[in-house]
């Protein structure tokens, strides 16, 4: 994974330094409340509804051990000894004082870590597939390419007031799209053209919030060298011209919808021409150091294990549908992909106790190559499991819990902190999420209905991403009472959409029966091969709406 | 006149003025001391000025840069407008103006210019500030100088991070 050298540690450093003055300039009242908004945001701090937020920045999700280590620490002196998983891949404290930020900082710094973007109307960070160069379906490692991204956008002097938040996501798989590019800002595909020339596919204006929408391709291949300056052009033309009257209509997506697809287009490719061979584009050089960083770990020859494990799963049914679920296929031979589920019953989906990070940043050691990497459904991968040890991992993680394996089930719920931390939502989201693990605890019954993503968000601003879950919650305000609304059929994979909103919204209380109602529904008209999304789409929203509002 | 900063943070005194644009039906007053004065009326009638060197203008941050194209250097000041500090369009426009239109002279940002957006606006062309009234103008030096580089090509370098490293 990438290393800082001297420039990104003098950057860093700097940052740390003016980050400190201009908290000492707001604690002293030289700042105005509205002033120091946008500077603390942009360092990932939010005031909330019972103490500061702070977000720190993991670019891409990856962790070293060391850095899990200096996160425990930091959420045991500073917070209240636990911390969240974010579904951009970061990390959240929900208890730091303002006053200790810089200190925070000055801790993360030093493990090369920040809260740099993490918030604001500027480039965040760039996101990807959390099996990045793991698996055999990509064409490269997206990784790289995010590094790339990071640096230029960091600190970005003509883009630090943009319109609105802006988000970019990087997928390199042909088959899969795991960072739901296409939810995004800007998603770039990596592809290949006819030539064999490798670049990426643009899309442009995709996103969840009030007008959740699946980004419109501008541009079909956009050559590797040519990256930044394409970006620098697409974010110039939203710089200028999104609207800024109206922070609903601020984003992107609206931009693009008001100038259609093709007119957008057309406009970035006017600044690009200026832009296209400015001192911004890459070269072979500047790819190749970024890569260097991204090589494979020291894999040793070993075979694969599939007697061996056969036997143990037959053994063993607790470890058999663990492997099932939370294990995945490794292009390595002998090699597999974990998935630590942080989505415990009565735990709020994706926290971490100052022990279990210790834990993780322990097993990574043992058994990854030190590494990790957060998943967007707030889980934690352990990229590189050799085989013959993943009996041994998984006798170690089940008291930990971080084996309940319910990965990719109706109960690995993505979910926000919602009302019960967050002061921009309107209902509460953690306790709906628990409740409906709750009820659905039998995990046989889990796995026959197969792959659900059931996404719960507190309010319009989705973090939850409730729009792209095959099953969506929305918690809404009405006078004063927390209700939930619900849309079907939404996918954040390559086949990306928008929910449908099935009809009026449900107390609180009434939640768990409700998704029985659907899943019923489901279980009652699928054949064998489908998965909810391929029955929903298949029969449509009506037979849902007849059984929930019967 | 508020305290105009210089690009290395230093406090200097000028007397140019800001016109307003004149209401509907009103005439452009143009004072005869150093005068900025909206960019489209100054292309509409700028033989009216050519016997004065100390006639500029400023764009609000919806004004197109564009409009300059080719006369940018008849101009020997240009003022641009940030409505909002949070209003970041004239960051793009300061570039634009430097980069693409090649003004030489000096570039002025005007209106909500607090002291941590100066930083920005040097990497974006601005050599001089108007700092808002009511900011210590003691603190720009090190709010202009928090970072010795950056990992961008901007006005201020056409060499990013990247170039330095694999050169």
């Amino acid at each position: 994974m990438y290393v800082y050298d001297e420039h990104d540690r003098q950057i860093l450093a700097e940052r740390v330094a003016q980050f400190r003055h201009q908290t000492d300039r707001a604690l002293a009242g030289e700042l105005s409340e509205e002033e120091f908004l946008p500077l603390r945001l942009q360092n990932g701090l939010y005031v909330q509804r019972f103490a500061p937020m702070l977000r720190i920045c993991v670019p891409y999700g990856m962790l070293r051990a060391e850095q899990l280590r200096r996160l425990a620490r930091i959420s045991r002196d500073y917070d209240k000894g636990y911390a969240h998983f974010t579904t951009r891949q970061n990390v959240q404290l929900n208890w730091p004082n303002l006053e200790d930020v810089p200190d925070i900082l000055a801790e993360l710094a030093e493990v090369e870590m920040h809260a740099t973007q993490t918030s604001g109307n500027c480039i965040r960070n760039t996101t990807t597939d959390q099996f990045a160069a793991v698996q055999d379906d990509e064409l490269v490692d997206p990784r790289p390419y995010c590094e790339i991204i990071r640096q230029w956008s960091t600190f970005h002097p003509e883009f630090a007031f943009l319109p609105r938040k802006f988000k970019i996501a990087v997928n390199a798989s042909e088959h899969t799209d795991r960072a739901a590019i296409q939810v995004h800002d800007i998603g770039l595909q990596i592809v290949k053209n006819d030539a064999g020339e490798l670049g990426f596919r643009v899309h442009v204006g995709g996103g969840l919030g009030r007008t959740p929408m699946v980004g419109p391709v501008i541009r079909q291949f956009l050559p590797e060298h040519d990256l930044l300056t394409y970006l620098e052009a697409v974010v110039r033309v939203y710089n200028r011209y999104g609207r800024r009257d109206n922070k609903y209509k601020a984003r992107i997506k609206i931009l693009v919808k008001a100038l259609t697809p093709a007119g957008f287009a057309e406009k970035v490719e006017a600044e690009w021409a200026h832009l296209k061979d400015s001192p911004t584009k890459l070269n072979d050089g500047a790819i190749e150091r970024v890569k260097a960083f991204f090589t494979e770990p020291a894999y040793q020859t070993v075979a694969d294990q599939s007697e061996a494990l056969a036997k143990l799963r037959f053994e063993n049914k607790a470890f058999d549908q663990w492997i099932s679920h939370n294990v995945d296929t490794h292009k390595k031979a002998g090699y597999a992909i974990v998935t630590l589920t942080v989505k415990e019953t009565g735990t709020p989906p994706g926290d971490v106790s100052d022990r279990q990070l210790e834990s993780i940043a322990e097993l990574a050691e043992t058994y990854s190559f030190g590494e990790v990497r957060i998943t967007h459904q707030q889980n934690v991968v352990l990229a590189d499991v050799r085989q013959d040890q993943l009996f041994d991992l998984w006798q170690a993680i089940t008291p930990l819990g971080f084996a309940t394996p319910n990965l990719n089930t109706l109960t690995d719920i993505i979910c926000c902190p919602g009302g019960d931390f967050c002061a921009l939502a309107n209902a509460k989201s953690i306790p709906v999420a628990e409740a409906i693990q709750r009820r659905f605890d039998d995990m046989d019954f889990l796995y026959d209905l197969g792959n659900i993503d059931l996404n719960i968000s507190g309010c319009m601003n989705a973090c939850g991403h409730h729009h792209v879950g095959n099953i969506g919650v929305l918690g809404v305000d009405k006078k004063g009472e927390e209700f939930y609304q619900i849309s079907l059929g939404g996918s954040s994979h390559h086949d990306a959409t928008i929910g449908k909103i099935l009809g009026p919204s449900f107390a609180r209380n009434d939640m768990p029966d409700v998704i029985a109602k659907i899943i019923d529904v489901y279980v009652a008209n699928r054949t064998e091969e489908e998965e909810f999304l391929d029955t929903y789409r298949r029969i449509g929203i009506d037979p849902f709406k007849e059984r929930v509002y019967a | 006149m508020p305290d105009i900063i210089t690009q290395d943070g230093t406090i200097k005194a000028d007397n140019w003025t800001v016109v307003a644009r004149p209401a509907a039906g009103d005439s452009l007053e143009v004072p005869s001391t150093p005068a900025l004065i909206p960019i489209d009326l100054w292309l509409a009638g700028k033989e009216h000025f050519e016997g004065r060197d100390d006639i500029g203008v400023w764009l609000d941050s919806h004004d197109e840069p564009e409009t300059l194209d080719g006369v940018v250097n008849e101009l020997p000041l240009i003022a641009v407008n940030f409505p909002k500090f949070a209003d970041g369009r004239g960051y793009s426009i300061g570039r634009l103006l430097r980069e693409r239109y090649g003004y030489k002279n000096e570039l002025r940002a005007i209106g909500d210019v607090l002291l941590d957006q100066l930083q920005f606006m040097k990497r974006c062309g601005f050599d001089s500030y108007a700092l808002r009234a009511d900011k210590d103008a003691s603190k720009a030096k090190e709010c202009l100088n928090f970072f010795s580089q950056g990992y961008q090509a901007a006005t201020d370098t056409d060499v990013p991070l990247f170039r330095r490293r694999s050169s």
